[in-house]
């Protein structure tokens, strides 16, 4: 994971984004996913350039505002913070950054909130420019959009209460009843291995299992790293435990038409990174629920 | 002067003579004999005696008078018990199965109500007005209220009960999951959300279907006890016919007989009968109207209107519940078009094209104004404006939430003072709606007063009368009889 790290720092250079593979990964965890859908390498974008002159990037300037998909239901990612009325969160951090380097202005940006299910409608639609969203790169999207750079490693994690005393993956999901989000890497994860799961109940987002596993309802939760730190932030009663299963990768999803702003995004992300301004919002959003070493979350 | 012949031929109701005329079998053929052998054989000379002088004229005069009384009485009971039965489910509608049927309604009005108010105050968070945060304690109140009374209404093991137990079960909860949102959104925290999705979820997709239930089974029992307090007594109707018809025909008889024309005892029985009949009949067709009409023109229509303001109130959770999941579903943006469309009928393509929907009409907004009296037509009318205001005010919104401007998205929502948001004239409607059912329950009253006590006055009426024609026609046989002695 460090040699993705440092693919990412200096892959400034063209064809450097090439260095780090899914072979770098795959002697822990590849063989947990399915291998077909696997062969291609999701670490893989565009070399990291600024044109100004990009069709796409063009016309967002022309434009005055920069258009981006959030989500404003995870907590320290993108939530809307009833107290400001603001979208904030570590992705929206990411977004700012990048209409900073558009516009000179973060705030130039008008935020969209996305559903789950319509990211990729989305971004073919050519309603947002961008997503900004935990989402994560995989072969099958890339077929039909394109990514960033990696901004973020994470990959699925049970949380479990505290009180339950749970230390390992196994113990979290044998004969325990399970909850997992409709539609996620978490439902086809324990569709492919139920792991001796008593029960499986399927919501509709995340979060839901957290309600139902504070009313007693469920006892563990297999989700998203990121979302499952961001289930810990509200809930001191609670825990990631165990492995992290089948490893992932966030990118910045964007038009497979605008090369350009792929490009440019890349290089926002490499001086992002180099700037020392992933640090300060990991610090900020992620460090007190995901542990003051970002390193091993680095791509 | 006339033969046993005539007499059996012209007697009001032979078969009822005519065991009596022959007897018992093998009784013993010596005249006022009287054998010792006990109670029994005593009893039944008697009967024979009777037999005897049932065949002497004016043995036959007095057959025919009980006979003829008998029937009056008859008529007379039938008349008081089918006239009580239906002052009893008139009194039953009024007093009991309309007040519970309303309840429920208002029972299930009160859950929705909160569902919609404590989506209004989540959005609000901190802003929430005192009022916002009253309206919806005083729905849970109301609810709670009207279960309990419900509770001591309901018949052991009846589904009013288990529906109504099941309910008062899940309120606590409910309102524990909703003071739980409350809690974690005040905290800046997205579970805040989730909670109250959870909430609206157990309330939408478990109790409203109960209290739904609910107000189907007290409105089938409203519609019975309609049935009952409408049904015309046909046995009492039927009775008076025979019992009129069998006093002319007797005192057709005795005019044959004695050439007098009119016997003032049996004239007044046949006209006392009369009468209580036609009242019994008139009487009974005007209450049966009144009611019908207090039905089709009440009841009815107040049902179409509950739907109308059950759907506003779907359509408006359906709006805040929205807002309160961010984009992280699509579940209640189907749910406002289907019930929008329930409420103003389908949605033309200019709801896409950027402009207010041009709903096709025939949504129970429609229905509603078309079964309306006049005094709540006005206020149905207004309510279909201020719904198409509604409506146009939601798409705005809603292109304001898809740009991207939640913010103005939720001031167009929920926006406190506006007078332009979608809340205010959704408020508006509701109280048009509210307004058009007052109107239509005062209908429904005056239909139905007086009914129960118009019977009842009937069940005397035909009581007293069906004595007199008793009394009449004992006085007119007696005059008969008098000629004899």
């Amino acid at each position: 994971m460090l040699a993705a790290a440092a693919a990412l720092l200096t892959s400034a250079g063209p064809g450097a984004a090439a260095a780090p593979t899914a072979a770098a990964h795959a002697p822990a965890a590849a063989p947990a996913l399915a291998p077909a859908a696997d062969t291609c390498d999701v670490t893989k974008s565009a070399a990291p350039a600024k044109d100004p002159d990009g069709a796409a990037v063009r016309r967002i300037r022309q434009r005055g505002s920069l258009v981006v998909g959030v989500d404003q239901n995870s907590f320290n990612w993108g939530f809307r913070n009833p107290r400001t009325g603001r979208i904030e969160g570590f992705d929206i951090d990411l977004a700012h950054a990048i209409a900073a380097s558009l516009f000179g202005d973060p705030d130039r940006i008008t935020f969209k909130t996305v559903p789950t299910a319509r990211r990729i409608d989305a971004i073919k639609n050519g309603e947002v420019d961008l997503i900004t969203r935990t989402m994560t790169i995989t072969c099958d999207r890339l077929k039909e959009i394109a990514f960033s750079a990696p901004y973020f490693r994470s990959g699925q994690q049970a949380v479990v209460p505290k009180a339950a005393r749970i230390t390992s993956t196994a113990q979290a999901f044998r004969g325990r009843r399970a909850c997992v989000a409709a539609q996620s890497s978490s439902e086809a994860e324990l569709k492919r291995d139920a792991r001796g799961t008593a029960s499986v109940t399927v919501v509709e987002n995340q979060l839901d299992c957290l309600v139902l596993m504070q009313l007693g309802q469920i006892d563990t939760t297999l989700t998203d790293t990121a979302l499952g730190a961001a289930q810990a932030a509200q809930d001191p009663g609670i825990e990631l435990v165990g492995d992290t299963i089948a490893p992932a990768f966030m990118g910045v999803a964007v038009s497979k038409a605008a090369p350009d702003l792929v490009a440019w995004v890349n290089q926002v992300l490499a001086d992002y990174r180099s700037g020392g301004g992933w640090q300060r919002s990991y610090d900020h959003w992620l460090a007190p629920t995901m542990g003051a070493s970002s390193a091993q979350y680095l791509p | 002067m006339t033969t046993p012949a005539e007499f059996e031929g012209a007697a009001a109701a032979p078969q009822a003579e005519r065991p009596q005329a022959e007897g018992p079998p093998g009784r013993p053929d010596v005249p006022g004999a009287r054998r010792p052998g006990g109670p029994l054989a005593d009893g039944r000379d008697r009967l024979a005696e009777l037999g005897r002088a049932a065949r002497t004229p004016p043995g036959r005069l007095r057959l025919a008078g009980a006979v003829l009384a008998g029937l009056a009485l008859l008529f007379g009971a039938s008349a008081a018990w089918q006239a009580g039965a239906r002052a009893t489910a008139a009194d039953q509608v009024v007093t009991h199965s309309r007040p519970l049927s309303r309840d429920a309604s208002e029972i299930y009005r009160s859950l929705a109500d909160a569902d919609t108010t404590a989506a209004t105050g989540f959005l609000l968070a901190g802003d929430e007005p005192a009022a916002v945060r009253k309206q919806y304690e005083d729905d849970l109140a109301t609810a709670a209220r009207l279960l309990t009374e419900a509770a001591g209404q309901a018949a052991a093991g009846s589904e009013a009960q288990r529906l109504i137990g099941s309910l008062n079960e899940q309120l606590p909860s409910y309102a524990g999951l909703v003071e739980t949102a409350r809690t974690d959104n005040r905290q800046g925290l997205p579970l805040g959300g989730a909670y109250l999705r959870h909430a609206s979820g157990l309330m939408q997709n478990t109790m409203l279907p109960s209290a739904q239930r609910l107000v189907a089974v007290e409105s089938a029992r409203l519609d019975g006890d309609f049935a009952a307090a409408e049904s015309l007594p046909w046995t009492a109707l039927l009775l008076g016919a025979v019992t009129i018809g069998a006093l002319l025909r007797y005192q057709l008889v005795l005019f044959r007989r004695t050439n007098r024309v009119v016997n003032p005892g049996l004239a007044a029985a046949t006209l006392a009968v009369l009468t209580a009949t036609v009242w019994l009949g008139a009487g009974g067709q005007a209450s049966s109207s009144s009611l019908a009409a207090a039905r089709t023109s009440g009841a009815g229509p107040l049902r179409v209107l509950g739907d109308a303001r059950t759907q506003a109130l779907q359509a408006r959770a359906a709006e805040n519940l929205n807002l309160v999941s961010r984009g992280a579903s699509d579940t209640y943006t189907k749910r406002w078009q289907s019930v929008s469309e329930a409420l103003g009928g389908r949605a033309g393509d200019a709801a896409a094209g950027g402009g207010a929907p041009q709903r096709a009409g025939g949504g129970t907004l429609d229905t509603a104004g078309k079964n309306a009296p006049s005094d709540a037509a006005v206020h149905l009318a207004k309510a279909r404006t201020l719904f198409a205001a509604w409506d146009t005010r939601h798409a705005a919104a809603a292109r304001s939430d898809q740009s991207g401007d939640y913010d103005s998205a939720l001031k167009a929502t929920v926006g406190l003072g506006g007078t332009d948001t979608t809340q205010a004239a959704f408020a508006a409607m509701d109280r048009e709606l509210a307004a058009a059912a007052e109107a239509e329950e005062a209908r429904f009253g005056t239909g139905t007063s007086g009914v129960a006590g118009g019977d009842e006055a009937l069940a005397v009426g035909a009581a007293v009368l069906a004595l007199l024609a008793a009394t009449g026609t004992v006085r007119g046989i007696g005059r008969r009889l008098a000629e004899y002695r």
